[in-house]
């Protein structure tokens, strides 16, 4: 009772030096008298027949008053609800009657009461489709072609893998390394990148942080049960375990990227062409190699297989949703994150298997080449997604 | 894969779509922007008077601004000349005119500098510097000849100077560093107004862009000794607000307010001589025009001559440039008048005149 008493103590000081300060504020401490910092971040931006709708959001530390809307460099009626100012965290949606056309830039600019000037830029502007079933079965299709058909197709490769010789595993678990690895760096470039874009005082790399540690550090303290339990042999029922490891980090980047790709085609940043999706496909088509080669030496079940597709492509159908729907910023970040932290997670847990705690044995030129193989099918993929 | 390592996993993706659902706008359909929008309503729709001034349109600014938004009714700027806008009594403390020996004026005047914030579009506020709290500062009017006494008092936190266009000695020019009047401190700029025509008087302090771009301007109208021809006079100094200060202008105008010409139109009759003083101050973008509609005016350029230098329905100005145009219109109804570099216009930079109707009679 007592040490709970002690642990309260520091956190009841806190509190009532927060109050005070908050009632009268602190002491000693200069106040500022430069203007207040006003700041407007735009959420997403709708694109409806002569009507462009915005979200708004305060994320600036003081109240800021929308006054008049430039689109393209003029003066444009709009309604604006709710009206006028807004307070910390606080959004607003903005609705302009305007002709804007097909596939042009267009170019928004809000003007707050000071006269400041927040502008947003859309590289081509298209139709925002509405919630109806055709659009979420869009977003659907279009999750199922970039994340799960081309995970399915690389689990294709299974038989084949199967039928190399016992040789070549080392190899693949290699291969299998290189891909992940680039896919992990992938995800925290993806998830710096987006989390630049969230609101400012919502602190995307906070969340991105906070869902890389997390998944690391949970996926490692199961797997430390797991490992007492099993010895990792190439034949070990724990390389089934492996690969629902890597299937499920592979999935969480893949809820990460469908919500990119659903947010960036519901924001009208991206017009999405045939070009790209052929581009994910294959690049995509990779992830499969990289869950089925760990398993390639044990028995497996056809639904096991289904299974681990499933993990890994079905979140992109998942994110895209999210992402055409109410895209944010945050989330993907958050998503990236913990994506990476799980790929990176799985990443040691393979290493610890292909060395078995040899160095020389990690090393082999065997190994090497399969990694560098790895690292360079990604890239190679990779340049066919122009995005 | 034991269950309970999948267990996990689910929970762990479980509790990420969860939360996703409960942040404040993230959840579907939470922010509006989707599905059908209630309450539709056709696009923004002006109204205008008179005969064809109908005008259906979604450009512009919303709202109107406060009254004396820019320290002056831009309407009643229009023909406000030494103060004449205010009651005698109020006028007094502003201007004066005592006759001298040879027929001329003395022309006293008291100008003091201040800050002020100016509304220069509905709701868009902006840190002006001020002669005497208005944007522009007022208009100085006199006759050729006429001794011209202004009494300047710098009332704000910065050096500022009155810099006139026209003849006067080297040392009423109010531009070098020793010119400048320092806060708290008062100069008396004395000078014979010549030669006649349109000029204008701005603050010469520095840095230059920034005294002149925060509102330190004016015009300065000199008449010739033999009166021009009667007609209805109007003043109208271009200008531009750059509101976040990132070297462009966010609003255009002319006198000051965007658009206020066009829920506020100049009126002037049918087949009356119209006169417009018109000034370009323009800072950052410089290259400012005037065009009017459905005529064609005379251009006497800087108005230092009584023979037009062209019959136009546009002229182009750099900055300080200025020029007196001379118009008649000959059908009623509404015209509209903008710089035809047409991001300006729609920036704010136009406006439209209201033609009455002359019942009596023919134009002359």
């Amino acid at each position: 009772m007592k040490r709970w008493f002690f642990g309260f103590v520091p956190l009841a000081l806190l509190g009532i030096l927060v109050l005070l300060f908050l009632s009268r504020g602190a002491p000693g401490v200069f106040r500022s008298s430069a203007p207040p910092i006003e700041k407007i971040s735009f959420e997403r931006v709708v694109f409806r027949p002569d009507e462009i709708v915005l979200t708004v959001i305060n994320d600036g530390p003081s109240p800021v008053t929308i006054s008049q809307v430039q689109v393209n460099d003029a003066f444009w009626g709009f309604e604006m609800d709710p009206q006028g100012t807004l307070g910390r965290l606080e959004r607003a949606r903005i609705r302009i009657p305007y002709p804007w056309n097909d596939g042009e830039p267009q170019r928004v600019t809000i003007l707050t009461r000071s006269g400041i000037a927040f502008e947003k830029e859309i590289e081509a502007a298209v139709e925002t489709p509405r919630i109806e079933r055709r659009y979420v079965g869009s977003l659907a299709l279009l999750g199922t072609y970039v994340g799960v058909v081309p995970v399915f197709i690389g689990i294709m490769w299974f038989p084949f893998l199967r039928n190399l010789k016992k040789g070549w595993f080392g190899f693949l678990l290699s291969l299998t390394l290189g891909l992940l690895f680039f896919l992990g760096v992938d995800s925290v470039i993806e998830g710096i990148k987006t989390a630049a874009k969230a609101p400012g005082s919502l602190k995307g790399f906070g969340v991105l942080t906070l869902g890389f540690a997390t998944a690391f550090f949970v996926l490692f303290a199961i797997g430390g049960k797991k490992r007492e339990e099993d010895t990792a042999r190439e034949d070990s029922p724990g390389a089934m375990a492996l690969a629902f490891s890597i299937s499920l980090g592979i999935g969480v980047h893949n809820l990460g990227e469908g919500l990119a790709v659903g947010g960036a085609y519901a924001i009208g940043e991206i017009a999405l062409g045939t070009l790209l999706v052929v581009g994910f496909m294959i690049h995509n088509a990779t992830e499969g190699i990289a869950i089925v080669a760990p398993i390639s030496k044990i028995r497996v079940s056809l639904p096991s297989l289904i299974a681990l597709g499933a993990l890994a492509g079905a979140p992109t159908i998942l994110g895209a949703w999210i992402g055409g729907f109410a895209y944010s910023p945050l989330w993907a970040a958050l998503f990236f994150g913990i994506g990476a932290g799980a790929i990176f997670q799985v990443l040691i847990e393979i290493s610890r298997q292909v060395s078995r705690g040899s160095h020389r044995a990690f090393f082999s030129l065997k190994n090497t080449a399969g990694f560098i193989t790895g690292l360079f099918v990604m890239y190679a993929t990779g340049l066919l997604v122009a995005a | 894969m034991k269950p309970r390592r999948s267990l996990v996993f689910t929970a762990l993706l479980g509790l990420a779509a969860a939360t996703s659902l409960l942040l404040p706008g993230n959840g579907p359909g939470s922010q509006g922007g989707l599905g059908t929008v209630k309450g539709e309503e056709s696009l923004r729709t002006m109204q205008r008077a008179g005969g064809g001034g109908h005008i259906e349109m979604g450009m512009g600014t919303r709202g109107s601004v406060t009254e004396g938004a820019v320290g002056i009714d831009p309407t009643v700027y229009l023909t406000a000349w030494n103060f004449n806008n205010l009651p005698p009594g109020e006028r007094e403390r502003f201007y004066r005119e005592t006759p001298r020996g040879d027929g001329t004026l003395l022309r006293e005047y008291w100008f003091h500098a201040f800050e002020r914030e100016i509304e220069v579009a509905p709701g868009v506020f902006f840190q002006a510097w001020t002669y005497n709290g208005q944007v522009p500062g007022p208009t100085i009017r006199a006759t050729e000849g006429d001794r011209i006494r202004i009494h300047f008092r710098n009332d704000a936190a910065r050096p500022h100077t009155m810099h006139f266009h026209g003849f006067h000695p080297a040392e009423m020019d109010g531009s070098l560093p020793s010119q400048f009047v320092e806060p708290g401190g008062a100069f008396t700029y004395e000078f014979t107004a010549e030669p006649f025509g349109i000029h204008l008087y701005h603050c010469h302090s520095t840095p230059l862009t920034e005294h002149i771009h925060k509102g330190l301007y004016g015009a300065f109208i000199i008449d010739p000794k033999t009166p021009r021809e009667r007609a209805k006079e109007l003043v109208m100094m271009m200008n531009g607000f750059d509101t976040d200060f990132d070297g462009e202008n966010e609003v255009y105008a002319v006198n000051s307010v965007a658009f206020h010409y066009m829920s506020r139109p100049v009126h002037v009759r049918q087949g009356e001589l119209v006169r417009i003083y018109l000034v370009n101050i323009l800072e950052f973008d410089q290259i400012n025009s005037f065009h009017l509609h459905a005529n064609f005016f005379k251009e006497y350029r800087t108005g230092t001559s009584l023979t037009p230098n062209a019959f136009t329905d546009i002229v182009v100005m750099g900055q300080a440039e200025r020029s007196i145009l001379e118009v008649r219109f000959p059908h009623p109804g509404s015209f509209m008048f903008h710089a035809h570099k047409t991001e300006f216009s729609e920036l704010g930079w136009m406006g439209m005149f209201e033609v009455e109707e002359r019942l009596e009679g023919g134009t002359q």
